[in-house]
């Protein structure tokens, strides 16, 4: 919560960071590709020189819509996927440094906790093998010791220990999702990326298991990248909240600043379409169009063809995210204007 | 007495018998809908208020059985129709839209052929004025260059385009009241907001009610007129859409309201309701939400009956809130 001045070295920082996935051509493209047809293998920008960084004890809401790259972005922070390009740091060094020097409290520093409850967690394990696996394999526990671990562990994110032997399948969602913050926990991390941990839940379960972050951050000192969609969320857990749009961060800020005085134009579209727990009868009034596909984004600023201000310049030039006030960065050459 | 309302659902009860015993996924829910009314039907999952739209379209399908109660349906009783009777009704009078659009849509089929189906259906006109009323549903539902729209199939779609298309389908009989289970949970907020507008829209111009089911409070909070609360399978309370979320009466609908971070100071502990919902397999006698409230005393274990404490809101609790 608190601002303090600049800090020595952020815990996580992303410098340049892009990714592309590319579709392997099936055999009949192949063939086609030989005889010369434009059969061209299709690349998807998924990141597109994404800087970010975040400091410890830090918890940063990961806003966008569907497609945005956000959980790309997190998957990369949590070494799942190897970027295109860019280089990832950790305490300033950078992530291949650890590696090679095999530092085992680094490499498992950063978790991830998955979106689906149900997806997430092998049908066929026993709840002490899905939150024992990883301390045992890594050394954390010694084999012998692993069910009082476990069952630490479980008691940590409020789920009763005596239920250890059971099935995934023998659970509700809520402690589902409560099994996969665990198994995330048990190897001691730093910092969690949460890619849509709640957005399964129902209301009310969603905010006990909210309730859990927030006291697990304040237990252990987490660090959070907490992905989600759903900006009522973000708002209630996050210090920083980051915009992005089509493989590009387009703001960033504190959580108050963007609430009150977001500044790029995507932001405030997306501010007016919370559903607010109001009772007045509100007419939406929809942004255009829907998100580009990432297979052939448009050029220059990627949210010009549905910003209501653009542009030629922004249909050319790709704006930079740069400092429009203390801490607050955002992309858009409407901040030029004189 | 006013008109008759368009639908009216009393004392619903829909069982399932399974082998584990009954399960009891509706039991003893009633609220009504006027013309062009929308009424939200709000409840977390196991709640029964998606098997009490899949009840009103007679859409249940053994071990599940209506056991009691009637829905009168524009002066029918639903619950009484043959199957002859029943497709002049379902997507005419009556339609339903999907959480998955894909459910809806047939993916080797062009959205024209799906549309046109629909209509040739239930009305005796040429394939031309079919295809021109498809035409004019996809306009309806904000779909640019829908002639382009018609020839394409569901995958070349987007999520939220395809749950337009599922929506024009709906649409295209002009029907006199529709059930929306869900329709915008898959999406993101900015199509979310596009879909509410259309349909807001839609049922504003053409006086079509509407049932909107849903487990998110703010999705109604802005579109529907009177909200019903469901809870294991129970009715709650209903009222209209400010008396709920101002004023709520019942203990769980506080509870959910308070659940929602934007009513809680940011980074606090949010106010959440303890445990769980109970299994619907074991729930006895009694208020279902005893275990969790903390207003419970004794007197909960019997059965609360359906109150009136003001025109037009009704309550099932021995404890209200002030």
């Amino acid at each position: 919560m608190s601002a303090t001045g600049p800090a020595p070295a952020p815990l996580l920082e992303l410098r340049g960071i892009s990714k592309r996935f590319t579709s392997r051509l099936d055999l009949a493209a192949r063939i086609a590709a030989r005889l010369g047809a434009g059969a061209r293998p299709q690349t998807v920008h998924a990141l597109d020189g994404v800087d970010l960084a975040i400091g410890a004890g830090e918890v940063v809401g990961l806003v966008g819509e569907s497609g945005c790259g956000k959980s790309t972005l997190g998957r990369i922070v949590a070494r799942i996927l190897e970027p295109s390009e860019g280089e990832r740091r950790w305490m300033g060094r950078p992530y291949a440094d650890y590696e090679s020097q095999g530092s085992r409290s680094e490499r498992l520093a950063v978790q991830m906790v998955f979106q689906d409850p149900f997806a997430s967690l092998n049908p066929r394990m026993r709840i002490v093998d899905v939150i024992g696996e990883a301390p045992v394999v890594h050394g954390l526990v010694a084999p012998r010791e692993r069910e009082t671990y476990v069952a630490q562990v479980m008691e940590r994110v409020g789920l009763d220990a005596s239920l250890a032997r059971r099935f995934p399948h023998q659970f509700s969602g809520g402690q589902r999702s409560r099994i996969g913050i665990a198994r995330a926990l048990a190897v001691k991390p730093r910092f969690l990326v949460c890619d849509e941990a709640v957005a399964a839940l129902d209301v009310s379960i969603q905010a006990q298991v909210l309730n859990l972050f927030i006291r697990l951050r304040e237990e252990f000192g987490l660090t959070y990248l907490f992905i989600s969609h759903d900006l009522g969320v973000v708002r209630h857990l996050s210090d920083r909240v980051v915009i992005m749009y089509l493989g590009r961060i387009v703001e960033s800020a504190s959580t108050e600043e963007v609430f009150a005085r977001c500044n790029h134009p995507y932001t405030q579209a997306l501010l007016a379409e919370i559903p607010r727990l109001e009772a007045t009868k509100r007419a939406y009034i929809p942004i255009k169009g829907e998100i580009p596909s990432p297979l052939d984004p448009p050029g220059g600023c990627h949210f010009h063809p549905r910003c209501p201000h653009s542009t030629a310049r922004c249909r050319s030039e790709a704006p930079r995210l740069r400092e429009i006030s203390p801490g607050h960065l955002s992309a858009c050459h409407l901040n030029d204007a004189p | 007495m006013s008109a008759p309302p368009l639908l009216q659902v009393d004392g619903l009860r829909m069982h399932f018998f399974t082998k584990a015993g009954v399960v009891k996924a509706v039991d003893d829910v009633s609220f009504r809908v006027e013309r062009g009314e929308i009424l939200g039907l709000v409840g977390e999952s196991g709640s029964g208020k998606s098997m009490t739209g899949y009840s009103i379209l007679g859409l249940v399908d053994p071990p599940g059985r209506i056991v009691e109660g009637r829905i009168v349906f524009d002066g029918t009783d639903l619950t009484r129709l043959d199957a002859a009777a029943w497709r002049r009704i379902r997507g005419n009078r009556i339609a339903m839209i999907f959480q998955d659009p894909m459910m809806t849509l047939n993916p080797v089929l062009r959205i024209d052929t799906q549309i046109v189906e629909a209509v040739l259906a239930h009305a005796d006109v040429s394939r031309e004025s079919a295809l021109a009323r498809a035409r004019e549903a996809l306009v309806k539902v904000g779909i640019a260059s829908p002639d382009e729209r018609l020839l394409a199939y569901p995958h070349q779609f987007s999520g939220g385009m395809r749950q337009r298309v599922a929506i024009a389908i709906a649409l295209v009989n002009g029907p006199d009241l529709i059930i929306a289970d869900e329709p915008t949970t898959a999406l993101d907020v900015t199509i979310q907001g596009q879909i509410l507008f259309e349909m807001q829209k839609v049922c504003r111009e053409s006086g079509t009610a509407l049932v909107w089911i849903t487990h998110d409070l703010s999705v109604i909070a802005g579109i529907a007129d009177e909200v019903c609360v469901m809870y294991a399978g129970r009715f709650v309370e209903s009222g209209t859409v400010a008396d709920i979320l101002d004023r709520p009466l019942h203990p769980y609908s506080r509870g959910l309201i308070d659940s929602v971070p934007s009513r809680n100071e940011r980074g606090r502990p949010l106010r959440q309701i303890p445990g769980m919902t109970p299994s619907l397999l074991s729930l006895g006698e009694g208020c279902p939400f005893r275990e969790r409230c903390t207003s419970a005393t004794p007197h909960c274990a019997e059965s609360p009956a359906v109150t009136e404490p003001s025109p037009g809101r009704r309550l099932r609790c021995f404890h209200p809130l002030q």
